[in-house]
């Protein structure tokens, strides 16, 4: 048995983009060199679909298509001027709801929020900020976990329970009120068995979990996303 | 000493002026004049009216990170921000910092160096000293100075540039960069960065050099004026090398009173507070930190370029050692006292910068690649700077997860603070006593203030633009005369 034949396509802006059966069209679309903007999907895990930046128009309806599998003849709109404006203002949302310092952060430069900000010409947050207190737990002696930049995307939750197998991380809560919970009685991430050579420690989009005593190391000029945007570096096959 | 004018023994018949924003200073400023009937000063105070907060919200936060985060302090220094705030951080981690990251760190420190002092003379206080000080106001400007001394303006203009650049390569950005961190520099220095530096640095050294003629010939053209102008004499504090010699990066400190004797020397800065005090007064933001052997009345002191001109032993390069000569012998021999004196030895500094840049830039120790270095950890860092304004002090305590716990900074303009206000107390006595108020008598007291260059990452898109308004009310209460400085420039009354 060979690789099974890809003759099934499917359009996205008018380009013809072929896929097996299983894909989602987000899959077929990475496949073909197509970029869908996306923020919570990785392809090593199982898709998520909560960022909703990945969303598309699929024969007229939206749909994210991280999750939607891939049909024949589905019509597919993508980098439309309307659904880049949705993006756009999913991110500006997340800037607010969240507390992005970006002149601070070590992971500026290497942050996909920031990148996808850059790639959807984010100007500036537009909505009002939520300033909310969020916490930092520095408990570990590896690892510092700072929730003002975490933007619930469930990647360290999905790395942790499936490559992993530690559980250590889990979204509590509802609403405004939704947050990244620790899975230890303390809820304190030292009090946990997790690892700076964890799967989930080094999947983190933006800069919510840091490798202690790194920050900085990488000059300016060598960042990931310094000399390429988030489109060439998220279609790269070695990208994780 | 003016001290008696610092608070008014009866303040509630007397005039209140305000001018309000001082220009070109980072952030809000305002003095305040209460006069009498007769327009008689008795009191005059610099008030720092804003507050920033970063010793507060820098608390929880990881202290490698905090070096980056402190240095949003300032649109100009933030350098020095950067690594005294490392410095404090190479404490906490036990580092002996390489000498090739030792190296790159003071070639950042001297491109700060440059394009600071170069701000400061070139676009605020040169249109002041050239055209004078109550000169129309829309000539005392850049612009001004660009339409009658466009070879001056350019040379500012250049010199900013060329400092920009040095920062640029060392730390990946013109202006909050992020090359130094705990422990050492994340790069180094190509040879072709060197070499591309190098093209421009005898340009450099010679303009520096044509601006320490330039604020020397303006100096002695009147020198009565320039000596008396705001003067009073006072203690002198600031960093210097083991041997005595000039050293903006790293020293001890030394202190020395108005009359040239030392109060303390070679002092281990990760102490300071045997030494210096802060006292806290209810009329403004700012501390107002003392010598503590000199207690609370005579312990204020000044830090900066003429604190560390007047300070050291020598300047160990050639042609700023010269010109440290010739103002050392201007001032008869001991401490230059004057205000407007900082002026001079800011370009003095100016010229050790571009002469300090040269020379490491022909060091082969920055293309090292051994940059970064730790040790033993421990829970509290102090990281002292000479800060183109002045003694720059950051002290940190962390806990065991490695969060800041507490933070204290005292920066220049702290230190300065005491001598700020005398300064203003002094001008106000000399120009304002008895007098109408004028926009050129205002803009004396913003002279005096101006010499120190207080921290002012606001300052140049504000030159001459800051609106101003200034009352004069009678005893009763009632007005009796305003002026009005719109942002535009134009005045009303």
């Amino acid at each position: 048995m060979g690789a099974p034949a890809m003759s099934k396509t499917i359009t996205i802006d008018g380009k013809n983009v072929p896929f097996s059966d299983g894909q989602t069209i987000m899959d077929a679309a990475l496949a073909a060199g197509v970029y869908i903007p996306h923020l919570c999907h990785n392809p090593q895990f199982e898709p998520h679909g909560s960022c909703k930046l990945c969303v598309v128009s699929v024969n007229g309806r939206n749909m994210t298509s991280c999750t939607m599998p891939a049909a024949e003849d589905m019509v597919v709109a993508n980098n439309t001027p309307e659904l880049n404006s949705d993006r756009k203002a999913l991110v500006q949302m997340l800037f607010v709801e969240g507390n992005h310092i970006c002149p601070a952060c070590e992971a500026s430069g290497n942050c996909q929020l920031q990148a996808a900000a850059y790639y959807l010409d984010m100007l500036s947050p537009h909505y009002t900020h939520f300033y909310q207190p969020r916490a930092v737990d520095a408990s570990h002696p590896e690892i510092f976990l700072d929730l003002n930049r975490c933007i619930l995307c469930e990647l360290c939750v999905r790395a942790s329970r499936e490559v992993d197998g530690k559980n250590v991380f889990g979204i509590s809560g509802r609403g405004i009120g939704t947050r990244l919970v620790v899975n230890a009685a303390s809820g304190r991430l030292g009090d946990t068995n997790f690892a700076a050579t964890d799967k989930a420690a080094h999947v983190c989009p933006t800069g919510a979990i840091l490798i202690k005593r790194q920050g900085y190391r990488i000059p300016i000029g060598q960042r990931t996303f310094d000399h390429k945007n988030i489109s060439e570096v998220q279609m790269e096959p070695d990208h994780e | 000493m003016t001290f008696n004018l610092e608070t008014a023994a009866h303040p509630e018949n007397l005039k209140r002026i305000v001018i309000e924003p001082v220009t070109r200073v980072e952030g809000h400023g305002k003095v305040t004049l209460l006069l009498d009937e007769d327009n008689r000063v008795h009191q005059a105070r610099f008030h720092i009216v804003e507050f920033r907060g970063f010793e507060k919200f820098v608390q929880g936060r990881p202290f490698w990170e905090v070096p980056v985060l402190v240095q949003r302090l300032c649109g100009i220094c933030p350098v020095s921000h950067n690594l005294a705030a490392c410095k404090a951080m190479d404490m906490i981690i036990g580092a002996t910092v390489p000498a090739a990251a030792d190296k790159l760190r003071r070639l950042m420190h001297m491109g700060q160096i440059l394009q600071s002092h170069a701000l400061h003379f070139f676009h605020l206080s040169a249109p002041d000293l050239l055209f004078g000080f109550d000169a129309a106001v829309g000539k005392r400007n850049i612009a001004g100075l660009a339409a009658a001394y466009p070879d001056i303006a350019r040379q500012g203009v250049a010199l900013r540039r060329y400092g920009q650049e040095v920062i640029r390569l060392t730390s990946g950005k013109r202006v909050h960069g992020t090359g130094v961190i705990s422990g050492g520099m994340n790069k180094n220095l190509s040879r072709d960065e060197c070499d591309y530096l190098l093209k421009e640095i005898e340009q450099v050294i010679a303009w520096s050099q044509a601006a320490v003629e330039l604020i020397k010939a303006i100096y002695r053209e009147r020198p009565d004026f320039h000596n008396s102008f705001g003067s009073y004499r006072s203690s002198f504090m600031s960093l210097v090398r083991a041997d005595g010699a000039l050293d903006l990066y790293h020293g001890g400190l030394r202190a020395r009173d108005e009359h040239g004797q030392t109060i303390f020397d070679h002092v281990d800065y990760t102490h300071y507070w045997d030494y210096i005090h802060e006292e806290v007064k209810s009329w403004s933001y700012m501390k107002f930190p003392f010598i503590r052997a000199r207690g609370r009345e005579q312990g204020w002191y000044r830090v900066g370029p003429l604190a560390r001109i007047n300070n050291c032993d020598f300047i160990p390069t050639q042609r700023a050692e010269a010109e440290r000569k010739i103002f050392k012998e201007f001032g008869g021999g001991s401490a230059t006292q004057a205000t407007l004196a900082y002026h001079w030895a800011r370009m003095i500094e100016m010229l050790h910068a571009a002469e300090a840049i040269q020379e490491l830039l022909h060091d082969p120790d920055l293309q090292s690649d051994d940059l970064v270095s730790s040790g033993e950890r421990q829970l509290r860092g102090v990281g002292v700077i000479e800060a183109p304004r002045g003694t720059l002090i950051h002290h940190y305590r962390i806990n065991e997860d490695e969060q800041i716990v507490r933070a204290n900074l005292i920066v220049a303009t702290t230190h300065n603070n005491q001598a700020m206000n005398e300064a203003v107390r002094q001008v106000a006595l000399q120009y304002l006593d008895g007098q109408q108020i004028t926009e050129g008598l205002l803009n004396h007291i913003e002279v005096a203030i101006r010499a120190f260059d207080p921290c002012l990452s606001c300052a140049t898109h504000a030159l001459g633009k800051m609106p101003l308004e200034v009352e004069l009310l009678d005893a009763a209460g009632t007005l009796i005369q305003r002026l009005i400085k719109d942002s535009d420039g134009r005045h009303r009354t």
